[in-house]
């Protein structure tokens, strides 16, 4: 392994600078052939910044670049991939209004027959468990199938070197598992897996070697299957990594959120239409819905914030009040929080700095006089949100679309949970968020809720909901499981109902009610 | 010709210069590329044309001048927006009121001059077609060239790669960038065609349709281009639609102002018409927000710089 004909892509000394900060420094890497090397490292310490030099979407500063024994510059993406470099990105680089199979091809060389390329995506999409369908429109698809897509459009390159810039933050289990198997076959076969991640335990399980990065500077190399989540956690961070207080939920309060056998059809012709939802959570308990993206959480979560108004106003109740036709605003008004699943463009406005970003949801609090805006506190809001949730940026004036995506979401999370709302909606709190913040982000719902908030988290993550949530449902092709109390199932279960199959659901539904006839 | 058949011809004849202009508009805008600047376009190529083919006596000649003065206009356009990152918006109000003058400046001496009126070109058989056949098929040779330009164009934009290439750097230039496209290549490409077209579809007003030089003879038609565009929601044959019942409007109204009817009606108003009308009907079909959501290029308009 050590022969240097087995090093396919070195790093020697490469440093970028922007503006405002030093993305990396003196970075030194190795990665051999057939090997599954991770780049560890909090938000904002560089490892995209790396990638997209590896990538040939930026240029290194200084430093040089060895590609399988031959100096080389990638002048731009093109270029890499005809090298043998592919690479999935964290932001999607992913067409709205294009089909998946024309977003494919034009990350292929050449001029691809669709009709062949479709046959090709389905092969590699059944191949490697990642279903997706080829005529689809990009802007209809949820974040996880979004990726398969990009997964998809990597594989069917071939290449030498894959970079995969966090893929598994918007998996289900299973898919994580799939995914792994991809990979692993794909270094049997030789090709050489640059990992980028700050998941612990997927690191553990999967690579081979790991590269630690913190604030743009190699921390350290080690092997991750004799190294502890938590040594490798210290390193990453430089610190202990906290750890989440869970403890028994309190008494129950009133009903905050009741959803009354909520049925919205999806205008959307591959949109998931909801069926008779029934949910009702209570002041003082996180819930939970767990599921496979596609599967009408983005439904669910535009009937609750209210971005669609529902035709009935008794839908769903908040705080006591119907409010299926009212307005965001006015779901606001009741003492509901919402954290949407896309951050820029739902969650924050892109150009606009965090301080306004801040207004927009968090007007109610004092930032209005008779009309007017007090910049003061607008700008002292922005300010505690961003010391408090240990937000890296610019300041309160910088524009939203500059933060990294887990700082950003860090930010939203934070303006939501510094208002105090009686009913907070979150989506994917943690994407794309470090273990470190990650474990404070739960930590601040887990406290949200025991000053009695109601808390609906929408996750793709089962880790995740396990760690904070009371009760616990999944969501399967726009219906909803029964909730079942947390210590009541376990990981396997929620798996299996992810897949629509709980008891009660479906077809096992008729022949039950046939049998009791 | 019956009138019938006359209105029928005329009408082809007014919509021409919309769609040669408005495709090449709608090619810009699909890569993300907004140039108001196509009245000022429009009205170089106009001159460029007229001086050419009255030096040279060649129409043809005169055509292709008109296409070099647009490319020219939009060189200098491109250059300010996509090299120097300049506002489009102003940029391309600042092109359209610096063409309208320039070419006035320019035609000062052409102004009484007038061109030989350039012959038809008559298809065998197909002329021969009652009532259509006259009016469609036997035209002035750049209303089959806007009809070539209607296929070439919709053929590059959903059927060919490049074209879809087009579509997405439109779309996300930031994701075109980081698969390796080059934006700023492509967007001038896009840029310089939609001034060529502009060119053309000028030269077209002063070489064969009236054919004469007059100062400000573009009449707002670089600007309805644009509106059609916008409209028609990005789609090659809404163009050429609202191009036609531009021109058929037009043409009704000059009737019924020749005609010597007595209608109360001022003859401004009547002249405003096909204006309102090609807004009117496009504003109404273009309601559908799925059809603007799919077909609008989302980064239109945005200057776009590649973190290197």
């Amino acid at each position: 392994m050590t022969s240097t004909d087995d090093i396919r892509l070195e790093l020697t000394g490469i440093t970028k600078i922007y503006p405002s900060v030093i993305a990396n420094e003196d970075v030194n890497l190795k990665v051999r052939r057939g090997e599954i090397h991770a780049v560890l490292g909090e938000n904002g310490a560089g490892k995209s910044t790396l990638m997209k030099m590896i990538y040939g979407v930026a240029n290194p500063d200084a430093g040089e670049m060895k590609w399988q024994g031959e100096l080389i510059h990638v002048e731009n993406p093109a270029h890499a991939r005809s090298l043998g470099i592919g690479m999935v990105f964290q932001h999607f680089s992913l067409f709205e209004t294009l089909t998946v199979v024309e977003n494919v091809a034009l990350a292929l060389p050449g001029n691809p027959d669709l009709k062949d390329l479709s046959i090709q995506i389905a092969e590699v999409s059944n191949k490697y468990g990642l279903p997706v369908d080829p005529q689809r429109l990009v802007h209809a698809l949820s974040v996880g199938e979004r990726q398969r897509v990009e997964i998809v459009r990597c594989l069917l390159q071939n290449p030498k070197l894959l970079i995969m810039d966090e893929p598994t933050s918007v998996l289900t289990p299973q898919a994580v598992r799939k995914l792994f198997g991809t990979l692993r076959q794909l270094a049997a076969e030789g090709c050489s897996i640059l990992y980028i991640s700050h998941k612990l335990d997927e690191i553990q399980e999967l690579c081979h070697v790991a590269t630690v990065l913190r604030n743009g500077k190699v921390t350290g190399e080690c092997i991750p299957s004799e190294e502890t989540p938590k040594s490798m956690a210290s390193m990453m961070i430089g610190k202990e990594l906290p750890v989440c207080q869970h403890e028994a939920p309190k008494e129950l309060g009133e009903v905050r959120l009741r959803l009354n056998k909520l049925t919205v059809e999806s205008d959307d012709p591959f949109g998931t239409t909801l069926r008779d939802i029934d949910l009702e959570i209570n002041s003082g308990e996180i819930f939970g819905i767990a599921g496979v993206s596609g599967n009408g959480q983005q439904e669910l979560l535009y009937a609750l914030s209210g971005e669609e108004p529902l035709k009935q106003n008794e839908l769903i109740v908040i705080c006591g009040e119907a409010a299926g036709q009212s307005m965001p605003d006015a779901r606001r008004a009741l003492g509901m929080g919402f954290v949407p699943e896309e951050r820029l463009g739902r969650g924050a406005v892109p150009r606009m700095s965090l301080a306004e970003n801040a207004l927009l949801t968090a007007h109610g609090g004092g930032m209005l006089k008779n009309g007017m805006i007090q910049f003061k506190q607008m700008n002292d809001f922005a300010k505690n949100c961003i010391e408090k949730f240990n937000v890296k940026c610019g300041g309160e004036n910088a524009p939203a679309n500059s933060l990294s995506g887990g700082n950003l979401q860090k930010f939203i999370m934070g303006r939501e949970i510094l208002q105090t709302p009686k009913l907070l909606v979150a989506a994917q709190p943690t994407w794309g968020v470090d273990v470190g913040a990650a474990a404070f982000i739960r930590q601040e719902l887990i406290d949200l809720r025991n000053e009695g908030a109601a808390v609906l988290v929408i996750s793709e993550e089962l880790e995740e909901l396990f760690e904070i949530s009371d009760r616990i449902a999944v969501i399967a092709e726009g219906r909803l499981s029964p909730a079942k109390k947390l210590a009541d199932t376990n990981i396997d279960e929620i798996g299996v109902w992810m897949s629509g199959m709980w008891p009660g659901a479906g077809i096992a539904d008729v022949e039950e009610a046939q049998a009791n006839a | 010709m019956s009138i019938l058949e006359s209105i029928l011809f005329e009408t082809i004849v007014a919509g021409t210069p919309l769609i040669i202009v408005a495709l090449g508009q709608l090619i810009a805008e699909k890569a993300g590329v907004l140039n108001l600047g196509a009245e000022g376009m429009m009205a170089m190529g106009a001159i460029a044309g007229f001086a050419v083919t009255f030096h040279t006596g060649n129409p043809w000649l005169g055509v292709l001048a008109g296409m070099v003065a647009g490319a020219l206009m939009s060189f200098l356009f491109a250059f300010v927006v996509l090299t120097l990152m300049a506002n489009q918006v102003a940029s391309g109000l600042a092109l359209s009121i610096f063409g309208v003058g320039l070419s006035a400046f320019i035609g000062k001496p052409y102004e009484s001059e007038i061109l030989a009126t350039v012959p038809t070109w008559r298809i065998p058989l197909l002329a021969d077609i009652p009532i259509i056949g006259g009016p469609i098929f036997n035209q002035q040779p750049l209303i089959y060239l806007s009809w070539a330009i209607f296929g070439g164009i919709a053929w590059f934009l959903y059927k060919s790669r490049p074209g879809l290439l087009l579509r997405a750097v439109g779309e996300s230039p930031s994701s075109a960038h980081s698969i390796g496209y080059p934006v700023i290549r492509i967007r001038y490409m896009a840029t310089l065609f939609g001034g060529a077209m502009a060119g053309i579809g000028g030269s077209f007003l002063s070489v064969f349709y009236t054919p004469l030089w007059v100062e400000g003879m573009v009449a707002g038609r670089g600007w309805i281009a644009i509106a059609l565009v916008v409209f028609a929601t990005w789609r090659p044959f809404r163009v050429m639609v609202g191009a036609y019942l531009f021109g058929g409007v037009m043409v009704a109204q000059l009737f019924v102002q020749g005609s010597g009817l007595e209608i109360n009606i001022p003859s401004q108003f009547l002249s405003a018409l096909p204006y309102l009308a090609t807004i009117i009907v496009l504003v109404i079909i273009s309601r559908d927000q799925n059809t603007v959501r799919l077909n609008a290029p989302v980064s239109l308009g945005q200057p776009y710089r590649p973190d290197a």
